[in-house]
């Protein structure tokens, strides 16, 4: 009995240390992004994505965080500018079927909020992007979210006539909802 | 005090400016649905439907303009199945006028995108995104279209036959009184 006290009074004291959310939950993740195509705000999504999480709130340092996502695998809202973004002149998913986010470092901003920076790269081009990220813990299930704003044609997104922004904007909106548990082996 | 022979300078301003925006969009829409997608056809969606929101607030106005200021009458000569066929072909005339560009903007709702009148005033979606139903809207429009064209048709061979066989100058009811002799 004392022992449970004990282990109970640990993991509420502290439930972080015990716990390191590494188990992504693919069929509840989205990841949408949002766009204004002539005034007009438009969304989207991926539906193929491999995301690899390890995220302990006690140590940020060892954290990490890296995403696959299968540019092939876009839902613009319509099926023809489905077709049209998968080639050259926006993602040119033939040479570059994936785009790569990998976390460099998460810092705490306080309460939950975190600040992940890391290596985004789209097209052949890697470059530094920030995210603020939220994380929500209820047990042994982690939430996160978070987004950024990409500018398309600092990776070359919209080619040619394309890389007029004012028919379709230059920022775009990427958020991420991602469900990460804990491995219960783990407590 | 005589009848008036012409309508009120607000339904003739009105009638032209429609008839100016249909003229434009209606080929536009022929044209720019069968364009590749380019930046081009995604600006001439937004001009074709930005029109179109415009054509819907001007007949409103015409509607409730016509319904407080009756039309100049018709000459007397005129037999009577023509005063009806007149009459019939008006109203279905405002009908299409109504239904063309609110079948575009449900259309546009069913396919996801919303309509932002001259890209600043956001039109509410009237339907939730749906595939089919964006396709069944999309004929309808079509087929409201070739309805309203073949009306516009006979209303323009109506005033050839008014002006040219029987010369009755119908036409000068819709004219300012400055273009008369």
């Amino acid at each position: 009995m004392k022992t449970l006290f004990a282990l109970v009074l640990g993991l509420l004291c502290n439930p972080a240390s015990a716990l390191v959310f590494d188990q992504v939950q693919p069929s509840e993740n989205t990841l949408t992004f949002a766009y204004k195509q002539m005034g007009v705000l438009l969304d989207g999504k991926f539906k193929r994505y491999n995301a690899q999480v390890s995220f302990d709130p006690a140590k940020l340092g060892s954290a990490q965080a890296r995403i696959e996502i299968e540019l092939a695998s876009i839902d613009t809202g319509s099926t023809e500018a489905d077709e049209e973004v998968v080639g050259k002149k926006w993602f040119n998913a033939k040479t570059y079927p994936t785009a790569s986010f990998v976390a460099s470092s998460i810092k705490a901003l306080g309460g939950n909020r975190y600040e992940a920076s890391g290596k985004l790269s789209i097209k052949g081009r890697t470059l530094d992007v920030i995210a603020p990220v939220s994380f929500q813990q209820s047990g042994a299930r982690g939430v996160f979210d978070g987004s950024f704003i990409l500018k398309r044609l600092d990776y070359a997104i919209g080619e040619g006539e394309w890389a007029d922004v004012t028919t379709v904007a230059n920022e775009i909106q990427i958020r991420f909802h991602f469900i990460v548990n804990a491995a219960p082996s783990k407590k | 005090m005589s009848k008036p022979t012409r309508y009120t300078r607000t339904a003739m301003t009105l009638h032209w400016l429609m008839a100016l925006l249909i003229f434009a969009a209606f080929p536009l829409g022929v044209y720019m649905h069968e364009l590749p997608l380019s930046p081009t056809k995604l600006q001439l969606y937004s001009y074709h439907k930005w029109i179109g929101v415009t054509l819907l607030g001007l007949i409103v106005l015409r509607i409730v303009w016509r319904l407080r200021h009756a039309p100049p009458p018709l000459p007397e000569q005129m037999p009577d199945w023509q005063k009806r066929a007149s009459a019939a072909t008006h109203h279905l005339l405002y009908l299409l006028l109504v239904a063309v560009p609110m079948s575009g903007w449900l259309m546009s709702s069913a396919k996801g995108f919303q309509t932002v009148w001259l890209g600043v005033l956001p039109l509410p979606d009237l339907v939730e995104k749906n595939k089919e139903l964006g396709v069944a809207l999309a004929e309808l429009h079509e087929g409201l279209n070739i309805v309203l064209l073949v009306l516009v048709a006979l209303h323009l061979a109506a005033v050839v036959k008014h002006q040219f066989i029987d010369r009755d100058d119908i036409l000068s009811r819709m004219l300012p009184k400055g273009n008369r002799p």
